[in-house]
């Protein structure tokens, strides 16, 4: 069937099953890649992006569900040209290794620094609570995102 | 000044020796450019970083003028697999060989162009200058013909004291693509006419397929084709979610025959089963009595690689040729086994790695791209991308092998240890393609004429396999180290991080401290007390520094800290650690210090990252990870049931970099895993004084442990 999402600002019409996870129709018809299928039960993060504010998990919400509201994925947190603060934490910090699990990370965080200007280090953990990260850059990521709120404050 | 190779010797350094023509390694481009084609793989690891920084350093260019090319069978170097921690060992050694030498090329080609003497020329980012005036630049002055030659021995590199791009910390040449959302990934491959797969497993390793109705599923929407062979089953349909659904419905309608039951998965089993057995290391004499013998023994069960991302590969049959997109971190050894599996000459398989997420070892990154080649080869001509499920990925990965380790050791009147016996019992530690004999892809064993397995094995000391850091580094006067090797394995084994020297380190560092104990001894000075290397004690003495080590520290019955150490293979990186814990009934680890010392830092920042992403995954190992399995079935199957450390539990990391830039660069990807394993054993005892032996270290044990 035929349904329109607004993605990162644009309605985008697509034609996909209701039924189908909004990760496929992301990555497979709006080439949106930077969302990543991880584990397609909502227990790792990687597919997270921002739906009306709050991070969700994008492999078992289906579409249909994702219908009138705005959708936000990490191709919308900045560009080349102008990197989100978060992106230029996370390259200050060299807060990745394989870096799979960093597009959710960083769209877990932008939800939390757009409601929470100063975050404590255990809001920025529980936070990212629905993240996994394998390669054992949890400090690097955490002190990245404390880097952009800072940055973001203008301190 | 320069170093100048031993001419005797008569080997180049790393990869390059098996493959001299220096343009397998490098291109210079007339655009100002220079192409590297390593056959060492990023895994996410930061190796390319490295490399880029070895190349641009040797020919006097900036990082940025540096491409790489994605490691391919059509043109790449063959550097086997890209494991074991040696990447800067083959790859960087070779591709600082082979620019010093393309620059040495590139200088004579100037001198001769200038009219001057070799002396009389300098170079800065490419361009040659000459003392009296005049420049060439190198893009200019190479040819095609330039770099088709071999590599000679007389090549003169840079000292260490001349580096100015080797030592620092470039930031990763992968990571703004990764956090802006760029395809990196196989995953994101995309090409043309793409159908999607999907696999249909068995539902356990023994379990073989009776019948399935396919007709019902190809008529479901979008499939395109399903594939049986055998016990294999697969699906390929126009859209992602089309083939899952197809996947789903066929491992439903499909009809098993559960096969034979499976053992129980308790590691203790390994010491009642058949083994192979091999006095590894004896000296003195080990019937030796002291004063006070101990006895101990130390296990872990298997565990999973885990990526984060399932498996993936992308491939296509085109004509006779069939062409790969894979992660395998070995893209030849792969391409070995792909032929012998589907009856091709290996010519006509065309690999090419494209990135996957991390994998710390053997994944399935192998057996992903053959299934991916059997369903591409039901649809000629079309691209087939394939990704294994979650639950495929946690039940027909290769797993890292349980193992049990025995120790057995004496202490005289001094409280010094006089004997020492190690003795382990362990499935295989490598199975990857490549093996003599067999073929070692899932999808191999399950078609209707299936292809066995290669014989499962070790690598050879002194890197070793189950057998990896069994033999101390410590010097005791007499010791015996056995390694019983049980190559059938109910679940297929293979490489992961540290391989056997995970448990191996994990057992001889929590015995130290339980001598230690025995001896009255602060476990910092008794374990400086039976060590000569000097790097060694500078990484103990480093960490317990920073740590702020007091002797014979108590932990207050709930908080304590405690320490290990190892060097890597006995030949490769030291590694000391302190570990902090909290523990009620639950261990939580708050704190590590850590030193470690690569030889020469090519990249510290790299360095560290590694480091505390090695000392993090093992504290996961530690505290939570288990692959389970009943009767017939993996029963671990999602991150429910295989939970590893989140951010709430990560501890703080502090690690300092002992850089040695005279001595050689050695690798930074394993090493940590059985120290940090036995510090936080350590650290419990401390905090408690009850000692873990059994990881990992869950909820239940440290009640059952503080309840006895």
């Amino acid at each position: 069937m035929a349904l329109t999402l607004n993605v990162n600002g644009r309605l985008r019409e697509v034609v996909v099953d209701a039924e189908t996870p909004l990760l496929y129709t992301l990555r497979n018809d709006l080439g949106l890649i930077g969302t990543r299928y991880g584990c397609g039960l909502g227990m790792c993060g990687t597919c997270t992006v921002i739906i009306d504010g709050k991070p969700v998990q994008s492999c078992d919400l289906p579409v249909s569900a994702a219908v009138g509201k705005q959708i936000t994925t990490v191709e919308a947190l900045g560009t080349d040209e102008k990197l989100h603060p978060l992106q230029q934490a996370f390259i200050a910090e060299q807060a990745a290794q394989c870096g799979y699990c960093a597009s959710g990370i960083l769209m877990a965080a932008k939800a939390l620094l757009d409601v929470n200007k100063d975050p404590s280090d255990a809001d920025i953990r529980s936070a990212l609570e629905g993240n996994l990260c394998r390669c054992g850059t949890h400090g690097r990521i955490l002190r990245a995102i404390k880097l952009a709120a800072k940055e973001m404050r203008g301190a | 000044m320069a170093q100048v190779k031993d001419p005797a010797a008569r080997k180049l350094p790393g990869s390059l020796d098996a493959n001299r023509r220096l343009d397998r390694w490098l291109q210079i481009n007339s655009d100002g450019t220079v192409t590297v084609t390593p056959g060492k793989v990023e895994i996410g690891q930061g190796i390319l970083t490295a490399l880029v920084q070895v190349v641009a350093e040797e020919l006097d260019i900036k990082v940025a003028r540096i491409r790489l090319a994605p490691a391919s069978t059509a043109f790449s170097p063959d550097e086997g697999i890209t494991s074991g921690s040696r990447s800067i060992q083959d790859s960087g050694l070779a591709l600082r060989h082979a620019a010093a030498e393309t620059r040495d090329l590139l200088l004579a080609r100037a001198a001769q162009k200038l009219g001057v003497t070799l002396e009389n020329l300098t170079v800065a980012d490419g361009v040659i200058s000459a003392r009296s005036g005049g420049t060439a630049t190198y893009w200019e002055l190479a040819t095609p013909d330039l770099l088709a030659r071999e590599a000679t021995f007389d090549v003169v590199e840079k000292l260490p004291a001349e580096h100015v791009v080797v030592g620092t910390s470039l930031a990763r040449v992968d990571i703004l693509g990764k956090i802006t959302g760029k395809p990196s990934y196989v995953q994101d491959m995309v090409l043309p006419g793409m159908l999607h797969g999907r696999i249909a497993r068995p539902p356990g390793p023994r379990a073989r397929l009776k019948s399935v109705d396919v007709k019902e599923v190809e008529q479901m929407p979008g499939v395109v084709a399903v594939v049986r062979d055998g016990s294999f089953l697969g699906v390929v349909a126009q859209r992602e979610e089309q083939a899952i659904r197809a996947e789903r419905r066929l491992a439903r309608i499909a009809q098993w025959d559960a096969g034979e039951e499976l053992p129980d998965s308790d590691p203790r089993r390994l010491q009642t089963l058949a083994a192979e057995t091999e006095v590894i290391s004896e000296k003195g004499d080990p019937a030796t009595a002291g004063a006070r013998q101990l006895t101990a023994e130390y296990t872990k069960p298997y565990l999973a690689h885990a990526s984060l991302a399932p498996s993936c590969a992308v491939a296509q049959q085109d004509g006779g040729k069939l062409k790969i997109w894979t992660h395998s971190q070995g893209i030849y050894p792969l391409r070995g086994d792909m032929a012998q599996a589907l009856g091709m000459a290996e010519a006509d398989i065309i690999i090419t790695h494209a990135e996957g997420a991390g994998c710390y070892g053997h994944n399935a990154a192998d057996d992903v791209t053959l299934d991916a080649a059997l369903l591409a080869r039901a649809v000629p001509g079309k691209p087939v991308r394939l990704q294994w499920m979650r639950e495929d990925e946690f039940a027909w990965e290769p797993f890292s092998s349980p193992m049990i380790v025995r120790m057995n050791a004496a202490l005289d009147a001094k409280g010094n240890i006089v004997n020492w016996s190690h003795e382990l019992w362990s499935h295989a530690h490598s199975t990857r393609p490549g093996g003599r004999g067999g073929v070692n892809l899932t999808a191999a064993w399950h078609l209707e004429k299936p292809l066995p397995a290669a014989k499962p094995g070790n690598p050879p000391l002194p890197g070793g396999g189950s057998h990896r850091n069994a033999v101390p580094l410590y010097d005791f006067p007499n010791q015996k180290i056995t390694n019983h090797l049980i190559r059938e394995s109910p679940l297929r084994t293979s490489a992961m991080r540290a391989l056997g020297g995970h448990a191996n380190a994990f057992a001889i560092e929590c015995f130290i401290d339980e001598l230690a104990e025995a001896a009255g001894a602060d476990p910092v000075e008794f374990r400086l007390r039976h060590l000569k290397d000097t790097r060694a004690k500078a990484v103990i003495e480093k960490a317990a520094q920073m740590a702020g080590w007091k002797p014979n520290e108590k932990g207050d019955g709930e908080r304590g800290r405690g320490i290990a150490f190892a060097r890597y293979k006995n030949l490769a990186a030291y590694f000391a650690v302190i570990a902090e814990v909290q523990v009620s009934e639950e261990v939580r680890v708050k704190r590590m210090w850590a030193a470690v010392d690569v030889g020469q830092a090519i990249n510290p920042d790299g360095v560290i990252n590694q480091i505390e992403g090695g000392i993090i995954q093992t504290v996961s190992w530690t505290l939570k990870e288990r692959i389970d399995f009943d009767r017939h079935v993996v029963t671990t199957r999602n991150w429910t049931d295989y939970p590893i450390l989140t951010f709430v539990e990560a501890p703080e990391v502090e690690v300092a970099l002992i850089n040695r830039p005279e001595s050689p660069p050695v690798g930074a990807g394993e090493g940590t895993q059985g120290p940090v394993s036995a510090a936080i054993a350590n650290a419990i005892h401390n905090a408690l004084g009850v000692r873990m032996r059994d990881m990992p270290f869950t909820r239940e044990r440290i009640v059952a442990a503080l309840s006895t």
